[in-house]
């Protein structure tokens, strides 16, 4: 290994002799310090990294984040559902809406920003911060998902009883979409990692935990309401109630979420010998995967099925009262409302059943089954739809539970193709398919069905085109899964580097050495010109 | 994968954890069973 100097609290220091564990050899001296130090590769190669060491002070520190022995990992599920079940919250949005269009004088468009600026937020936090979200850690990730979540639900109390809607807005929408994002992406990784023989379904229990969320929040928020009153001082009153249980709920999350202590990286081991396909041997960056096909297959692979399931969810009730219209048994109002409390069980249930299954079966055939079968079932709604009140709902109810898992089962698809070491990242990333399928899929299916309105059609005919354009859509989506093939190994990250971001150990004797921001301009350097490492 | 060395504030802390969450989501279930059978009435 060639000399180079490290550099700790600015100065020039003797030079480090310590190989490849020069960074923890150095510890005592540098504790507390940034330190750059050259990790050697094979092959002559080499990379600087800057570790930050010693920074075992705080609850937030990501060694006072590892587990102690003998933690038992079914109590992190737990951790990722207070959280999930909180920011789920987001989709019962639609309850304040005719409350604050009365109080505050607001049109329908106007008093659905709040939660489409969420939405928003959620793909682009999720994107930007996923990166610093892997580096501190799930709690830190957790504490900063719950003081922007129920900020934003605090500063929508004031905004309300000030009569400022703008306000409202920014807190719900703005500073509260960004505890959507920080919080959706905060448990995955962690829960990756936890379940190496399971990630499919460990990751689908906490996704579920998001479309569980509306459930909860949709008849408690209707009861505050009732009990408060719909005027802006209820409104109000509501926002702040809200904001402080889910904080205190939340916490829940922040105080029970730890990383796998290195007794249970020993352990993982016994876990996969069962499961010899489940384990996964490289590692790929998130600013390494997003030059990869696999990362853009995928996503269009996401925001199509997303899109899909839309197609159903925007209009499901007034769908399925068009569709049975003109028949013999038609469907009144309020068993439409029943259909709609259907698809919502199954879009839960289909978070977790089918991610569980793509353990067994992989990743790539559910996918498939997704995407294949999904655009068969548009194809029997089209056709066979109006025929059957129970062949409609169940094929609804299928297509939904498809829509779930496509979100639930994309962490561990990931995990599959680029390896646990930025997974939350990347995650992050892909998830601004969601926020295009969640602006693209409203648009056409409320577009086509008011053109289809002005142009007369009735019934099933108000619905053919978009169904037509689900099913190429999920056929395109069905296309982009079958050329994903696994990541060439250029882009996969060197083993030194990957072990320089675990937290060395669970105790108070664990110096930890943390990947940090300025190791990506560190190791640039070292990077070709397709910012691969050079092997 | 629980280790040999759990005790009994473990177990209590698991059954707790999950209590914490699953309270609220059986309500939540409850409600929407409530509205779905409206479906079949």
């Amino acid at each position: 290994m060639r000399d180079t100097p490290f550099v700790s609290n600015g100065a020039s220091r003797t030079l480090c002799q310590h190989e490849q564990e020069c960074c923890a050899a150095c510890n005592t001296e540098a504790s507390g310090l940034n330190v750059v130090a050259r990790v050697r590769l094979p092959y002559d190669r080499s990379v600087r990294v800057l570790v930050t060491v010693g920074d075992k002070v705080g609850f937030l520190a990501r060694e006072r984040q590892v587990a102690p022995p003998g933690w038992n990992r079914w109590l992190v599920p737990p951790a990722a559902l207070a959280i999930h079940l909180s920011i789920g919250q987001a989709y019962a949005w639609s309850v304040f809406k005719t409350p604050l269009e009365k109080s505050l004088g607001i049109t329908g468009t106007q008093s659905a920003l709040p939660f489409q600026l969420g939405i928003v937020m959620l793909g682009l936090s999720a994107a930007v911060l996923g990166t610093t979200v892997e580096r501190r850690g799930p709690r830190w990730a957790m504490l900063m998902s719950l003081l922007a979540f129920c900020s934003g639900l605090l500063i929508s109390a004031v905004g309300v009883w000030a009569g400022m809607y703008w306000v409202v807005v920014v807190g719900y929408g703005l500073v509260g979409g960004i505890g959507l994002g920080i919080g959706y992406i905060s448990p995955v990784s962690t829960l990756i990692k936890w379940f190496p023989d399971r990630p499919g379904m460990a990751t689908g229990i906490a996704i579920m935990g998001f479309g569980g969320g509306a459930l909860i929040a949709s008849p408690w928020s209707t009861s505050m309401l009732t009990a408060f009153g719909s005027t802006t001082s209820g409104i109000g009153q509501a926002f702040l109630v809200h904001g402080i249980a889910y904080a205190v709920f939340m916490s829940l999350g922040v105080l029970l979420i730890r990383l796998p202590s290195p007794e249970f990286t020993a352990q993982k081991e016994a876990l996969l010998k069962d499961r010899p396909k489940a384990g996964v041997a490289h590692n790929v960056s998130a600013n390494n995967a997003i030059r990869t096909p696999q990362f853009w297959l995928l996503w269009v692979v996401l925001c199509f099925n997303v899109t899909a399931g839309i197609g159903i969810l925007e209009k499901a009730a007034p769908m399925l009262v068009d569709f049975f219209k003109e028949s013999s048994t038609p469907v009144a109002a309020t068993a439409a409302t029943g259909f709609v409390a259907l698809l919502s069980a199954a879009n839960m249930a289909g978070r977790f059943v089918w991610s569980s299954t793509s353990d067994v079966v992989g990743r790539k055939n559910i996918y498939r089954l997704y995407l294949g079968v999904g655009a068969l079932l548009y194809l029997v709604l089209l056709t066979l739809g109006s025929t059957s009140t129970p062949l409609f709902v169940i094929a609804a109810m299928v297509i939904l539970s498809f829509y779930g898992a496509g979100f639930a089962t994309v962490p561990a698809y990931l995990r599959d193709l680029f390896g646990t070491y930025q997974v939350g990242a990347i995650h992050g990333r892909l998830l601004t398919a969601w926020s295009v399928a969640g602006v693209l899929g409203p648009l056409i299916v409320n577009a086509i069905a008011d053109a289809g309105k002005k142009a007369g059609h009735t019934g099933p005919d108000l619905y053919a085109t978009s169904f037509y354009i689900m099913i190429a859509l999920l056929v395109v989506g069905f296309i982009a899964n079958e050329l994903i093939r696994p990541v060439d190994p250029r882009f996969h990250e060197p083993e030194a580097v990957v072990r320089a971001q675990e937290p060395a150990g669970s105790g108070d004797d664990g110096t930890a050495a943390k990947w940090n921001e300025a190791e990506a301009a560190d190791a640039a350097e070292e990077q070709d010109a397709e910012g691969v490492v050079k092997k | 994968m629980s280790s040999s060395r759990e005790n009994p504030s473990s177990t209590l802390l698991l059954v707790g954890a999950w209590l914490w969450v699953g309270l609220p989501l059986a309500y939540g279930l409850y409600r929407l069973f409530l509205n779905a059978a409206k479906l079949f009435v």
